[in-house]
């Protein structure tokens, strides 16, 4: 009987369930949705971070000093110690090298650029532009086009990293009158220019070119002398700041499996011989603000979501119910109790929450997912996790929103109700 | 007669006139802390990513010093909008005979342009220098004082404290600019500037600086600038979805309290008509109610959302989100057309409807 009232409720008053089931359904895909970019966006955002640079960087454990000034290197290129090119996959063995997105490696070397009978000096930076690395049976894409996402070749192309080609900078292209394509005479060797090189910094007086050539014009087969690492890290607190070797074994543990960008130089340190790894505390030490400050805003606007669709729901709810009144009248003159109508309500409204709900969650994962392609070209996809969560508080508030309506109609008198005089 | 109407509808059926307010001042609250919102956190976040530092460099041409007062006449344009600070740099020999940069700063600008740097003890005192981390160990490390000599011309600094960024700062040694002008006698050639504001302000500012300064190289750090506007343009766009998303629950919720309020009072509705009154009567009379509850709703919602704004703005960015009184018109406007929205709908119903049909309760 009350299995039957139910359902020929849903068959006969299509409208009405219809009206409250699209309420539900648009706070549920509201909340799912808010929820899925809320969980996601602290990722989303650190990847965008990496766009201001490498956070971390290895040198050399003992390393005479740097001499730059101006973006003009004055330490001979041979003084000091190199790392081995031949240990950068071990980046990838470390333990978050999920987090570590990209790296690239540096060796400056000091040229002479011969051009219509004049010599210029200028620094060459060696590195990778896009290099296919293998560890293990991984293969990965690394390389300054990756870290500085600001460079850009405005004419030409990039080169390729097994090639001879260079890039110059656009100061250093101009001076010297060359563009794409030009060959320059570099410390006599004939080298081809594959683009113009634009950055904003003192790359745009310096010549890039790929790692393999710089390492042949120095005379040092397998020499980088840093090596720039990008990584997704945890906003540093006052734990991560602890010294590692003060640490006890459980909270050693924690800090080492924890992606502060301390934590993440100490494992890099581990995995390259004689290395010295540290967090570029400009870059380092700011995104942990940006991203605190931007997780904290979409927390509180989804708070803002959740309570608007709440009230979405119980607002449609308890007008629904309240337009039922001679029904409940009706119930009531047959001989039904409080609890027997009450209980009637409730069943309906659970069904609708359920059905509507979860319409209302494919619905907000579908429109998670389009907010993660259209804003940041990658997924945001809703854990199934949440859908009984979802299901259950859909259910609680759908209850909430019918309560006091449901109490207000089964308190009336049956006659008023049916005579409609309310 | 009319007002009176109006006036009596709204006082004997307090209960649900009550609730139907109640919703459209929840929803303007919220729609207006959320555009609120919307419209301050780009100043917000980019007054977060000034602490990534210069955005904006002046280099003299081909190495020169920049003549004396490009400072002043940077700091003239910025008027207060941000902060320059000036760089002048040799490359000195320790005693040792070692090679090393040198810098002569003005420590205070640098306090707030750099603040990442990690110090251990800003130098307070002339002839006492900061020294990188990396360079302590080579010029002090018992933390004694040392000479420096550059072309002949010897100091002797006191280390103050110690500066670690993980970048080049941590090779370099920082006198003050009086200090170093004093010993090396070479004029700041570089400025760095951390312009406020939007990218369309900076670029102004970068234009402004390089008229005032010709002799200067006036470049952007696209590091800085592409990253933040990068960062920026995503967290607005989801934000904008966010909040479009917000605001249409809102008015969807504001559309069903007031559509059940409007069709709970068919009987009204009913009678009215009964009594003689014209179509056209009728829907102003609705529609005056209506208005009258979008208008109050949205100029209390918009106090309410204010400090609502106001609250998130102290708990997430320490810093109140003032009030931006060009959303009021947006809400106002917004309430009074979902609230007549309201009305109109139920309304064009039941006006197909005849008034006996209502009034038996069918």
């Amino acid at each position: 009987m009350f299995a039957r009232l139910v359902y020929e409720s849903f068959r006969r008053q299509k409208r009405r369930k219809l009206l409250a089931g699209a309420a539900i359904t648009l706070g549920v895909t509201v909340a799912t949705a808010m929820i899925a970019v809320a969980t996601d966006i602290g990722d989303k955002i650190n990847r965008e971070l990496r766009s201001l640079g490498a956070n971390l960087v290895i040198t050399p454990q003992e390393d005479s000093l740097d001499l730059e000034i101006g973006g003009v290197n004055l330490k001979p290129p041979t003084d000091g110690a190199f790392l081995n090119e031949a240990d950068l996959p071990k980046i990838k063995g470390t333990f978050w090298h999920n987090n570590i997105t990209a790296f690239a490696p540096v060796l400056p070397v000091n040229v002479s650029i011969e051009r219509s009978g004049q010599t210029h000096d200028a620094s060459l930076i060696g590195t990778y532009f896009a290099k296919r690395v293998i560890f293990g049976r991984d293969e990965f894409t690394t390389g300054v086009r990756t870290t500085n996402k600001w460079w850009k070749v405005t004419s030409g192309d990039w080169p390729d990293d097994n090639s001879r080609d260079i890039l110059v900078g656009e100061r250093l292209a101009a001076e010297l009158g060359a563009s794409a394509g030009d060959s320059l005479n570099i410390s006599g060797r004939a080298l081809r220019v594959a683009g113009i090189l634009s950055t904003g910094g003192a790359e745009d007086n310096q010549i890039v070119a790929p790692l393999g050539l710089a390492q042949e014009i120095l005379g040092r087969p397998g020499a980088i002398r840093r090596v720039y690492v990008s990584a997704l890290t945890k906003p540093e607190d006052a734990f991560a700041r602890r010294d590692p070797k003060s640490l006890s074994g459980a909270m050693y543990d924690r800090w080492y499996c924890s992606p502060y960008p301390q934590s993440i130089a100490f494992q890099l340190q581990e995995a390259i011989p004689n290395s010295h790894a540290e967090q570029i505390r400009q870059v380092a030490q700011n995104e942990g603000a940006v991203l605190t400050r931007i997780e904290g805003l979409i927390l509180l606007i989804t708070l803002a979501a959740l309570f608007c669709s709440a009230l979405a729901v119980s607002a449609a709810m308890a007008t629904s119910v309240f337009e039922r009144r001679a029904e409940v009248g009706l119930m009531k003159a047959l001989g039904a109790g409080k609890w027997a109508v009450a209980s009637f309500f409730l069943a309906e409204g659970a069904l609708l929450a359920l059905i509507a709900g979860s319409v209302g969650f494919a619905a907000g994962g579908l429109l998670a997912h389009r907010i993660g392609r259209s804003i940041f070209d990658s997924t945001i996809s809703v854990s199934p996790v949440l859908l009984p969560v979802v299901l259950i508080v859909a259910i609680v508030v759908t209850f909430a929103g019918s309560a006091t309506a449901i109490r207000r109609a089964v308190g009336l008198d049956p006659v008023f109700a049916l005579r409609g005089e309310l | 007669m009319f007002l009176r109407m109006l006036f009596r509808a709204a006082v004997l059926r307090r209960g649900r006139a009550a609730a139907a307010l109640l919703a459209v001042i929840v929803a303007a609250a919220v729609a207006t802390a959320m555009l609120n919102l919307f419209v301050d956190v780009q100043a917000k976040l980019q007054r977060e990513f000034r602490n990534y530092g210069a955005n904006v460099i002046l280099v003299g041409k081909d190495g020169a010093s920049l003549p004396p007062d490009a400072l002043q006449r940077a700091e003239l344009i910025l008027a207060g909008r941000g902060i320059a600070a000036p760089f002048a740099m040799v490359v000195a020999r320790t005693s040792s005979g070692q090679p090393i940069v040198v810098f002569g700063v003005d420590f205070d600008r640098i306090r707030q342009l750099d603040r990442w740097w990690s110090v251990s003890q800003w130098p307070s005192r002339s002839q006492q220098a900061l020294i990188g981390v990396r360079a302590v160990r080579a010029v002090a490390p018992k933390n004694q004082p040392f000479d420096l000599s550059f072309h002949g011309h010897t100091v002797k600094v006191t280390p103050a404290g110690t500066v670690q960024t993980g970048a080049a700062e941590d090779s370099r040694i920082y006198l003050s600019l009086a200090d170093f002008a004093a010993w090396a006698g070479v004029q700041p050639s570089t400025i760095e500037v951390a312009a406020n504001g939007s990218r369309q302000e900076v670029e102004a500012v970068l234009t402004q600086l390089s008229q005032a300064l010709p002799e200067a190289d006036v470049r952007p750090v696209r590091q800085i600038m592409e990253g933040e506007a990068r960062v920026l343009g995503k967290t607005r766009l989801t934000l904008l979805a966010a909040v479009s998303l917000i605001i249409l629950t809102a008015a969807l919720c504001v559309l069903s309290t007031l559509m059940g309020w409007v069709f709970d009072r068919r009987r009204d509705f009913a009678i009215m008509k009964a009594l003689g009154a014209s179509g056209r009567l009728l829907n102003a009379f609705f529609a005056a109610e209506a208005a009258a509850v979008g208008a109050t709703g949205a100029v209390v919602g918009f106090i309410l959302g204010v400090g609502i704004a106001t609250w998130i703005g102290r708990v997430n960015f320490h810093a109140p989100v003032s009030p931006r009184f060009s959303v009021l018109p947006v809400v106002f406007l917004g309430s009074v057309v979902v609230t007549l929205l309201s009305a109109i709908l139920p309304i064009s119903v039941l006006r197909r409807v005849q008034p006996a049909v209502i009034l038996r309760g069918e």
